[in-house]
């Protein structure tokens, strides 16, 4: 059988997908065995030329991570598209927007205003920002266009299937490799993880009925090591967040905060979230029930964390 | 006017691209590094809860989590007015130095190593991690990968995961150890040491026995003789974790020496149109341009200006081998760019001594990891040293702890200037009229930004990378002339 032809490529992302994807530790000889890795930048020597000069299908699978946040990762994400019979959106940046996708509560003009002359350290009195073009005595210098929307992988081009995760664990990696190495494809548009269920039905800590008066932030409290972290009152989006991951953060006293995006076939993770966490609190008094949601500082942050570019929000409006 | 393109640069965490521009008689006028990406995390962390911002921030870079992750703890220690206990503050020191060991490895096999142990103009498909291991040995190759793996596996036990842990709050850190998750992490300390000291000996025998690298390591095409940033302890020794900012001149003499909160009274970051990074430069000596001396702001981080910067190391092993280094080269300061590779090594020495010295401390498994903060939070900066050099995060909040501001200066910013000028330098010497460009001389010019270990948007950092990009050499009116692919 010929070995499968693979590509890994990265956009707005941080690189733990990288180091995630070398987690699978010892099964990387098998990987090696079992595939042609036909494009990597960072590790070996195959052009952006190149991959354009290749036949359409060409490449068996992609595995793509990282948010479409400008216009070089838009063109790199359609050019691979045409030449993968597979693509997978690969982490969460990818596949929901991931932490990069906050950007949506901004835009560009607010961005480049804060980084290149709002903050403290910035000397900027000319108010230089970095242009497209670039004129210098020289020649042309060009750097790619900074979008103001970051969008998904799937809200670019199309997409066969997702691993989700901030990275993802070696065991949900490994999941989705030995599926390709099998042939044993899932049914397209499939998250792969090792579960649907939510992140609270792998947690070892102890539930009982979730009521509570009030929510504290991780750094009030010490939380009981047993008891679920929900039930203490520390928002925790295991509930609401797709298990795979072992529940690894409520292990070490943290609450879950959603990497591995929405349960099952929830649309919009967040709202998911928010119902569920909003259905915990112990009051019927209306001005109770707000004081205790009022303490909820910054909704967007907690429930949204990874998907706002995926919630059916996608992004905040600017006036 | 020919103008040469390298995109992307490689072997390094995230995109880079120069542009090297050619006189009509085939010298060099002037080069570009150009970042061609932005994620705008400044921006975005305003309107978050300041406690998330150890875990929203370390996806700057899957590479360093940890340094952003603890940055930014310390940040909220500050902001939160709240002392750690101290076996907290071990356990944080604890999981950093081990994170050094596995970071300062993966850049001297992975990234660097090719351009040593294979040779500048060794075949491209050799000049990658598989052809160090084919002539380092498997022996070697499979210590570098336990070493890696093994304190991964310490990272998850105290941080909770193996990459972006989650332990770092204001006040402490999340959970304690046991005492046989200690003696794991004692063993593994313990073989790190043993690995640093094999690792000091490759160095010996493959660079420094061979003239033909020395002479390119004190060449001055790789030389520039800048300020130099590091944090170092209260007896001015080389720490990571916590301490002071000193800053020496290019001659060596202490030029400053600062609380990391006053940051702001000694970098500033200037901007350029062609770029999405800024550049870093001394505030009181003011930005210069792209110029190296003592009346030019700019100043380098990361490990070799961590040594400059600091009066010794503070472990047995690594002061030795930091005394070797300086006795071999010459001197302090050291100016030779390719010097950071041994600087690098001599780092890792230290972390893995100080691992074992902390995995040994008779507190480290004390359950008081946590003080609950008690007050209304407003302004906190904190600083480590991540392997690239200095990282700075500052905070504002409200009365509420809700970010108003964020400020980061990332490690790699801080020698954004300083890699201009040394790959501008080195193109220059390099580049004749005349001489034709090979791929071998142009990976020469990518080795003077390598050491820096560069961390441009964050990609990985533990591949097999390859040296040479696309380069294109175009004539005066923009035809092609030849490329390199």
């Amino acid at each position: 059988m010929a070995k499968l032809k693979v590509a890994f490529y990265w956009a707005a992302s941080c690189g733990g997908c990288e180091i995630a994807q070398l987690q699978i530790g010892d099964k990387l000889l098998k990987l090696a065995e079992a595939v042609d890795i036909v494009f990597w930048p960072v590790a070996i020597d195959v052009k952006y030329k190149d991959v354009e000069a290749m036949p359409a299908n060409s490449i068996d699978v992609c595995l793509f991570n990282g948010a479409i946040r400008n216009s070089e990762q838009e063109h790199m994400a359609k050019t691979l598209r045409e030449k993968s019979k597979v693509m997978i959106a690969y982490g969460a940046c990818s596949y929901i927007g991931g932490i990069p996708g906050l950007g949506n509560l901004f835009d560009r003009k607010s961005i480049f205003e804060r980084v290149y002359t709002g903050t403290p350290s910035t000397d900027n009195g000319g108010k230089v920002f970095p242009q497209t073009k670039y004129t210098a005595p020289e020649g042309e210098l060009r750097v790619p266009e900074f979008y103001d929307t970051v969008r998904t992988l799937r809200q670019t081009v199309s997409v066969e299937y997702f691993i989700p995760g901030c990275p993802p664990e070696e065991k949900t990696t490994w999941l989705a490799l030995s599926a390709l190495l099998s042939g044993q494809l899932p049914p397209v548009g499939a998250v792969v993880s090792s579960t649907e269920k939510a992140v609270c039905e792998e947690c070892q800590r102890k539930r009982d009925v979730k009521k509570v008066k009030r929510f504290y932030r991780t750094y009030e409290i010490v939380p009981d090591a047993e008891t679920c972290l929900l039930e203490q009152g520390i928002i925790c989006a295991g509930l609401g967040t797709r298990g795979g991951c072992g529940a690894l953060c409520p292990q070490a006293n943290m609450p879950c905060t959603g990497c591995y995006g929405p349960v099952g076939d929830v649309a919009d993770q967040g709202a998911h979230l928010l119902s569920a966490v909003a259905s915990v609190i112990d009051s019927n008094d209306p001005a109770e029930v707000k004081k205790v949601v009022d303490a909820i500082r910054d909704p967007v942050g907690t429930f949204y964390r990874y998907s706002l570019p995926d919630s059916l929000l996608r992004r905040a409006r600017i006036a | 006017m020919k103008q040469i393109t390298i995109d992307p640069v490689t072997r390094l965490e995230g995109h880079g691209k120069i542009e090297i521009f050619l006189d009509d008689q085939g010298g060099v006028k002037n080069t570009y590094f150009q970042i061609p990406e932005l994620r705008g995390f400044e921006k975005f962390a305003e309107g978050r809860l300041a406690e998330d911002m150890p875990q929203i921030t370390q996806r700057i870079c899957g590479v360093c989590p940890e340094a952003h992750h603890l940055a930014a703890t310390k940040a909220l220690d500050a902001l939160f007015h709240v002392d750690p206990p101290s076996p907290a503050k071990k356990l944080r020191e604890l999981l950093y130095s081990s994170f050094y060991v596995t970071d300062h490895t993966t850049h001297f096999y992975i990234l660097a190593g090719p351009d040593f142990v294979m040779g500048p103009d060794a075949p491209v498909a050799e000049r990658n991690i598989l052809g160090v291991i084919g002539k380092v040995g498997l022996e070697l190759a499979g210590a570098v990968i336990k070493t890696r793996m093994q304190n991964h596996k310490v990272i998850q036990m105290l941080g909770g995961r193996p990459v972006h842990p989650v332990f770092g709050l204001p006040g402490g850190v999340s959970k304690a150890i046991t005492e046989e998750q200690r003696k794991e992490i004692e063993a593994i300390a313990a073989e790190s040491v043993e690995f640093a000291k094999l690792t000091l000996k490759v160095f010996e025998d493959v660079v420094l026995k061979n003239k033909a690298y020395v002479d390119m390591i004190t060449s001055d095409a790789f030389t520039h003789r800048t300020f130099y940033m590091g944090m170092v302890d209260a007896s001015n020794k080389v720490n990571f974790y916590d301490g002071s900012l000193r800053v020496v001149d290019p001659s060596g003499a202490e030029f400053a020496k600062f609380a990391p909160a006053s940051y702001l009274d000694y970098v500033s970051e200037h901007v350029e149109p062609w770029t999405y990074i800024k550049f870093p430069f001394l505030k009181k000596v003011g930005w210069k341009g792209f110029v190296d001396g003592k009346d030019s702001g700019v100043f380098r981080v990361a490990p070799l200006a961590r040594l400059n910067a600091a009066d010794g190391m503070a472990t047995p092993l690594a002061q030795q081998a930091y005394e070797q280094m300086y006795a071999t080269l010459g001197g302090k300061p050291c100016h030779f760019t390719l010097a950071m590779h041994w600087a690098r090594l001599v780092e890792l020495m230290y972390a893995a001594e100080r691992m074992l010295e902390l995995s040994r401390d008779p507190e480290i498994t004390s359950p008081n990891v946590r003080n609950i903060p008690k007050s209304t939070p407003d302004e906190g900066v904190g600083v480590v040293e991540a392997p690239r050099g200095t990282l700075i995060h500052h905070y504002t909040t409200d009365e509420h702890g809700v970010i108003r501001t964020a400020n980061l200066i990332v490690a790699t910013v801080n020698n954004a200037a300083a890699i201009n000028m040394s790959v501008g330098k080195a193109a220059q010497a390099l580049i004749q009229p005349g001489k034709e460009i090979t791929e071998g001389l142009l990976n020469r010019v990518e080795m003077a930004w390598r050491p820096y270990d560069p961390c441009f948007g964050c990609a990985t950092h533990m591949l097999p990378g390859h040296p040479a990009a696309p380069i294109f050499t175009y004539d005066s009116n923009g035809r092609l002339v030849k490329s390199y692919e």
